[in-house]
């Protein structure tokens, strides 16, 4: 049997509250935005009209954008740059695709302004697999995220890999109908993006290295400080809030569920079927394999075996048989990430705001 | 009592949730467990299909051998609950809404047809207040990228129905011990529809 990774390993995905109830508390934090708002008190953050409850059948409601990332749990979202490599993706179980104009792994050595994909090729995958196709927009780019939403993309991820317009912030996701999930490196990065709206957290690692050591480092970071979160009492609590830059309420929350609130994967340098049983193990809802894949010399076995692994985790003779699906001299050949310079590393844009 | 719920992906834990809420309201006894492979099928008295992508789950149940085990107990009797990608899993003929025929592996168990993402992308995710046959006041639906059970035939009928405007869509459906929602009755906090099912098995 697996060795436990934490005492918070068993309250990592047996929630001891329900969906339901993590979906009031985001509709009575709206609420209270609109409220504040109509009393004329600054609230930085919140929907600009209070999401109505009653309205049937009501599009776009916050249960259904926290809802859709519930779906890709224990999945293997795959990057794709074309329809070939969406339809391997599919046909391997992936749970979804993410359309990029260029891998992470070619980002890094084309250099120059890295953008959102083409919205034709975005399309074409649309029309051509039945699973949700997701795409990336550059940080605090409100139009590349207009454009998606107004497409039918099915979810958005502000990212670090491509070339952030806004240092200072991200998009106010609460402007939108469409779910977004971000990047985060720490506990406060991910409550600080929640706030602003998102549906789903992923750890930022280093993409495009196929070295899963920095996502590692962000899971621990993230886990560890729930865990420290649950041992503190209330005045700690707030005080913690304080520094983190997000309301008390978030913060209380987040310590009594022993997770963040919202569904949360692990993404950034995962190249083997071990990588993505390692980050599951360490915690994580689900995995995003960037070039991992179409990087390596045997795209297709690896992706069947990544979601095998992804899925399975618990079960290491499942994740030996994944395993013994790909080949080491086939990884991508990854590239360390102490040799990178300082400007060349990608997790740390947007980590300002 | 023991209820599996198919464990590899989507909506399991809320799931797990929601049945130990259900068999508590209800005061029976009962234990339930993640199913992932072939031995955990073993001694259940019902197998909830989670929603999630069916594709992946098909893909890995055939992997993992569970999927030919599980569709020889289902057809034998053994009582299954789908939700979403779940009643496609349990349906007996699948086509999507955009690319048409999937041939993705199914268990194929109840005899309805089954559109997948009939209502369109995630954009089109709504709620909606329904009527659903059993229930004596309205239950809430929420859809995300969700199928439409679009006919049945005898022993299966449909037993909700969706007025989308253009046209009125099956949205649940029964068959014997087997219920399929093309909905989300597990984010709802609502037990009704859990509670149905597992009064029909304790029979």
């Amino acid at each position: 049997m697996l060795p436990r990774y934490s005492p918070l390993s068993s309250s990592v995905r047996l929630y001891e509250v329900g969906f339901h109830e993590i979906v009031d508390f985001f509709y009575r934090l709206a609420e209270a935005a609109d409220r504040l708002r109509e009393e004329g008190l600054w609230m930085a953050y919140g929907p600009e009209v209070l999401p109505e409850r009653l309205e049937v059948p009501e599009r776009g409601t916050l249960r259904v954008k926290y809802g859709f990332p519930v779906y890709q749990k224990g999945g293997v979202v795959m990057d794709v740059t074309n329809v070939e490599q969406a339809q391997i993706a599919e046909e391997a179980g992936a749970t979804a695709v993410m359309v990029l104009d260029k891998l992470p792994y070619d980002v890094r050595r084309s250099g120059g302004v890295a953008r959102m994909a083409d919205v034709r090729v975005i399309e074409e995958v649309m029309n051509s697999i039945t699973i949700p196709v997701m795409a990336k927009v550059r940080i605090g780019h409100y139009y590349e995220a207009l454009i998606l939403e107004e497409i039918g993309v099915d979810m958005i991820d502000e990212s670090e890999v491509l070339t952030p317009v806004d240092e200072k912030h991200h998009i106010n996701k609460w402007l939108f109908k469409v779910p977004f999930v971000n990047g985060a490196r720490s506990l406060g990065e991910a409550l600080r993006r929640i706030v602003e709206g998102a549906s789903m957290i992923r750890t930022k690692g280093e993409a495009g290295t196929g070295n899963v050591a920095e996502a590692v480092r962000h899971m621990k970071l993230i886990m560890g400080e729930i865990w420290q979160l649950r041992g503190l009492p209330a005045e700690e609590r707030l005080r913690r809030a304080r520094e983190l830059g997000v309301p008390v309420e978030l913060v209380d929350l987040t310590a009594r569920l022993g997770r963040l609130p919202v569904v949360n994967f692990a993404a950034g340098g995962i190249a083997t079927p071990a990588d993505a049983a390692l980050m599951m193990w360490l915690g994580a809802d689900g995995v995003f394999v960037g070039s991992g894949i179409f990087k390596s010399g045997d795209p297709r076995e690896r992706a069947e075996a990544i979601v095998l692994a992804t899925s399975m985790w618990d079960d290491p003779e499942s994740v030996a048989e994944a395993q013994r699906m790909v080949s080491e001299q086939k990884s991508m050949m990854g590239l360390d990430i102490r040799r990178l310079k300082p400007e060349e590393l990608l997790q740390v844009r947007g980590a300002e705001a | 009592m023991r209820i599996g719920v198919l464990g590899y992906q989507g909506g399991v834990y809320e799931h797990v949730y929601m049945l130990r809420r259900a068999l508590e309201e209800l005061g029976y006894t009962g234990e339930v467990i993640v199913v992932k492979k072939p031995g955990q099928l073993e001694g259940l008295d019902g197998i909830v299909i989670p929603g999630g992508e069916s594709t992946t789950m098909g893909v890995l149940a055939r992997r993992t051998g569970v999927l030919e085990r599980l569709r020889d107990s289902i057809r034998g009797g053994l009582p299954a609950m789908g939700t979403c990608a779940g009643a496609i899993m349990l349906a007996e003929r699948v086509r999507d809404r955009v690319v048409g025929e999937t041939g993705q592996p199914v268990i194929g168990a109840m005899r309805i047809e089954v559109v997948r993402n009939y209502f369109g992308r995630q954009r089109d995710s709504f709620e909606a207040d329904l009527e659903v046959e059993g229930l004596d006041s309205p239950f809430r639906g929420v859809f995300i990228r969700s199928p439409a059970i679009l006919s049945a035939e005898p022993p299966a009928r449909i037993t909700a129905w969706l007025d989308t405007g253009q046209a009125k869509v099956g949205v649940a459906a029964v068959q014997g011990p087997h219920i399929a929602t093309a909905f989300h009755p597990e984010l709802t906090g609502d037990t009704r529809i859990h509670r149905m099912w597992l009064r029909v098995i304790k029979k």
